[in-house]
């Protein structure tokens, strides 16, 4: 069933990886993916491929799980891997023709496809372990300081809640117009590409102007229940640090710190 | 609790500059007075003003003409809009497009979040909110998988929470099976009696406005009728002048008596129509 979609891969478990304050994740998930440009030899990429498996290991989520987060990029990773392996220069290790593979291709091809696939799987380790609903709650709370420099943190949280809300509705929406149109001769399985895209015009015409009605009504509603902004606004689940939540951001600090500095020692010694 | 005199709304159609093209009289000097702890209906066919009555009442409409207490807050008032809307919550028609929250108690928590209510009491009141409507088992499920009617007890839960003095639904069953539409009408009166919340219940279902205590009958945006269901449907011709049905069993017991059969008039429900057809002709 269409309404049995969940946004996001959210893997429920009870690891302490899942029940850290999302602000620590989202910190976590940023300063991850900034550290993975701050080092620049292959020592990096072991303390790094090291934490994220400890990491994993914690959070109980199945590796199988993961790798589906890896199926979309599979094509940039090997369109990456493959450009950086044919059009670097530097020492030819290999010669056919016009295809020249140089060492210096090889290694950046493998440092870039280890990038990417880190990057990839970090962040999808933080959706997979945090709800849809905990991300935005810890973005309106995380980001609350963004305030004073007029970044509207409540409005852009509350619109996103609004929107995982009614995703699957308009999706089941999407659903009765199609068949309604079905029903009544249109046909959207056959014909080009082009033809199929048109038939879908129509369904799309209904689709918006329902969706425009609903926000209406919802506005209304929201009114009525004395929905004015966030001003004066409290929360029925308000982010609490724990201890848990202390520790892993010193271990962030450190991992960070050691990232960086071992870096600066392979690299005084290479 | 609410009181109104000569209340008046006009929507106003304009074209694509801004000039006026037409008036539309929504509602034209209505007077109402609706005490605590009553359950009122509004019965009226499509276009008769009384879903309008319910956003005047909301504050959600400024009336156009007369004035508008609920509460003893005047409804024309900026600064009263919030303390209205606390005192007189509304539920509106379609279950879907009312609920915020994609997890019930956030839903019902919604409301006392925008009173500002501190933390301890928001969680007590959803919990006594939930109970209150019987949904107490579908705390933490997505409102996505609930049914139509447990969709509308939620919508009244959050409004419950926010410890309003008065209730408004606007047509609150209409989209909603059977057996979904006595689920809600059941925890409306039990509301009623148990919690003495006013209940101002807009709705065309004629079955529904049997058990009220008042019931207003709009057309043309005035009030053409009020008063107890048996006074209201003991004049079937003039119910019927306003486009509206009869209950089901006040329906048959009127063309019987049109045939000849003598029976009572005003009839309300099944077991009344027994009763008073078995006291006639049952010995016979």
């Amino acid at each position: 069933m269409l309404r049995d979609i969940t946004l996001g891969q959210y893997y429920p478990s009870q690891s302490v990886i899942h029940r850290l304050d999302p602000r620590v994740k989202l910190t976590a998930t940023l300063l991850f993916i900034v550290s993975m440009f701050l080092f620049h030899t292959f020592v990096g990429y072991i303390i790094a491929g090291i934490c994220l498996a400890t990491v994993i290991i914690i959070s109980k989520v199945p590796f199988k799980f993961m790798m589906k987060g890896l199926k979309t990029i599979w094509f940039l990773l090997i369109f990456t891997m493959f450009f950086n392996i044919f059009l670097t220069s530097g020492t030819p290790v290999f010669q056919w023709r016009f295809i020249t593979v140089t060492k210096e291709g090889l290694t950046t091809a493998a440092f870039m496809g280890l990038r990417l696939f880190f990057l990839i799987i970090g962040s999808s380790l933080m959706t997979l372990t945090t709800t849809p609903n905990q991300l935005t709650s810890g973005m309106e709370t995380g980001l609350r300081w963004m305030k004073k420099i007029h970044v509207p943190v409540h409005e852009i949280s509350m619109m996103m809640s609004i929107a995982l809300r009614f995703i699957p509705i308009l999706m089941e929406e999407t659903d009765r117009i199609m068949k309604a149109q079905q029903a009544r001769g249109a046909d959207f399985e056959e014909g080009k590409f082009m033809d199929r895209i048109k038939a879908l015009v129509p369904v799309f015409v209904p689709l918006f102007v329902s969706a425009f009605r609903r926000a209406n009504e919802l506005a209304m509603a929201m009114e009525a229940r004395c929905y004015h902004g966030d001003e004066g606004r409290t929360s029925m689940k308000p982010l609490r640090y724990a201890r848990r939540d202390g520790i892993a951001y010193l271990l962030l600090l450190l991992y960070i710190v050691v990232i960086v500095a071992t870096d600066r020692v392979v690299l005084g010694l290479l | 609790m609410i009181k109104a005199s000569k209340l008046a709304y006009e929507y106003i159609r304009r074209d694509e500059e801004g000039n006026v093209e037409g008036i539309v009289r929504a509602i034209d000097g209505i007077d109402l007075d609706i005490k605590k702890g009553d359950f009122v209906a509004i019965l009226g066919h499509n276009g008769s003003g009384k879903s309008t009555v319910a956003k005047e009442i909301n504050a959600i409409l400024e009336p156009t003409e007369g004035v508008l207490f609920v509460n003893g807050f005047d409804t024309s008032k900026e600064e009263n809009i919030w303390n209205i809307r606390q005192s007189a919550g509304m539920v509106f028609q379609n279950p879907d497009n009312q609920l915020v929250a994609s997890v019930v108690e956030e839903d019902v928590a919604f409301g006392p979040e925008n009173l500002g209510v501190p933390t301890d009491d928001i969680i007590k009141r959803v919990a006594f909110a939930l109970e209150k409507v019987g949904m107490t088992a579908y705390r933490t499920s997505s409102p996505n998988h609930l049914s139509g009617g447990q969709k509308q007890r939620i919508a009244i839960a959050g409004i419950l929470a926010m410890k309003p003095k008065c209730i408004v639904l606007d047509e609150p069953t209409a989209m909603l099976d059977p057996n979904g539409r006595k689920e809600v009408i059941a925890t409306i009166h039990e509301l009623n009696k148990k919690e003495g919340i006013t209940i101002l219940l807009i709705t065309h279902y004629m079955d529904e406005v049997v058990d009220c205590d008042k019931v207003i009958v709009m057309d043309n945006g005035k009030i053409v009728m009020h008063g107890t269901p048996r006074e209201i449907f003991s004049r079937p011709e003039e119910v019927k002048k306003h486009k509206l049905d009869l209950p089901q069993a006040t329906e048959l017991a009127y063309e019987l008596r049109k045939d000849g059969l003598d029976l009572p008039e005003g009839v309300l429900s099944v077991n009344e129509f027994v009763d008073a057809f078995v006291s006639e002709y049952g010995k016979k």
